[in-house]
């Protein structure tokens, strides 16, 4: 079956959805990116959504559970690049996604991960220095 | 009201679900919506779609290009013979699934467009109707 690519880059994972996802193909990437996380010891996941034309609630259901499933799994999920007119209709569809933190780009995105990895690991320092 | 063209499609398959879209989205710009309404008017359709796909058994969809006066409109039909709604005004409630979804589709996709007709029928089947005008 045909699958979407994860890439690694260093503790991060990269995923860019360039397919519209037939609901099998989601829910393989759903798999697979939960197996990754766990293999590679990932911190940050980011996804790259600006080609999808759309977000209905199955695909909003699939970045939820992949948000709740890597934050298990000690790692952060960030979606980037979601367009406006797919962002307003989520709104009008109800579905309002808050588990899952955004990015407008991939540069931010990083920014994001970067920042909020780098957080965590000073506070478990601090935590460790107290004794 | 006049009919200006209309096409049918059976939809039975999540690949199907994929073609739903892609049609829905030609016949919306065809038809000249906006890049939000025709956002709009697909992820209804990929709802509805889906609905029939894992709770009506299949079904088929009919899309008609309207006019009226000088206005234009997309009218999408989904009709299956599955096991129908027990009570429709619950089933539109937001949150309400008897499966393990999000119960956004219904009622989503019914503040997604301008018009939303249901008939269903335990035993018989569901037919639901959306209309966007521009
Ligand atoms: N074509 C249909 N035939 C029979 N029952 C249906 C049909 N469409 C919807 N239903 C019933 O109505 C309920 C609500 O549907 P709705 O699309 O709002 O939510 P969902 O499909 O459960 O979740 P979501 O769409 O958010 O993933 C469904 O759980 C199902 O019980
Ligand atoms: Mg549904």
């Amino acid at each position: 079956m045909e699958r979407i690519p994860i890439l690694q880059m260093g503790e991060f994972l990269l995923v860019t959805i360039q397919v519209d996802m037939h609901d099998r193909l989601a829910m393989a990437l759903q798999d697979d990116l939960t197996n990754r996380i766990s293999k590679t010891s990932a911190r940050g996941v980011l996804i790259d959504i600006s080609s999808l034309e759309i977000v209905d609630s199955f695909i909003g259901r699939i970045l939820g559970t992949i948000a709740t499933m890597s934050q298990i799994l000690d790692a952060q999920t960030v979606v980037v690049g979601m367009q406006p007119a797919v962002a307003i209709t989520l709104v009008e569809l109800g579905l309002s996604l808050p588990k899952i933190r955004t990015a407008l780009n991939v540069e931010k995105g990083m920014e994001l991960l970067r920042a909020s990895v780098g957080r965590r690991s000073k506070e478990s320092g601090n935590g460790r220095a107290k004794r | 009201m006049a009919v200006q063209k209309d096409e049918v499609m059976s939809v039975t398959s999540s690949a199907d679900i994929v073609l739903v879209r892609q049609i829905v989205r030609k016949w919306s710009v065809e038809l000249g919506f906006s890049l939000i309404d025709q956002t709009k008017i697909v992820t209804a359709a990929s709802e509805l779609a889906r609905n029939m796909v894992d709770y009506g058994g299949g079904g088929k969809l009919r899309l008609e290009a309207l006019s009226e006066g000088i206005r234009r409109g997309l009218r999408l039909t989904f009709e299956d013979t599955g096991p129908g709604i027990p009570d429709i005004d619950l089933a539109l409630k937001d949150g309400y699934t008897t499966g393990n979804g999000l119960g956004l589709g219904l009622s989503g996709s019914k503040r997604l467009m301008n018009e939303f007709e249901i008939y269903s029928r335990v035993g018989e089947g569901t037919r639901i109707a959306i209309t966007k005008w521009r």
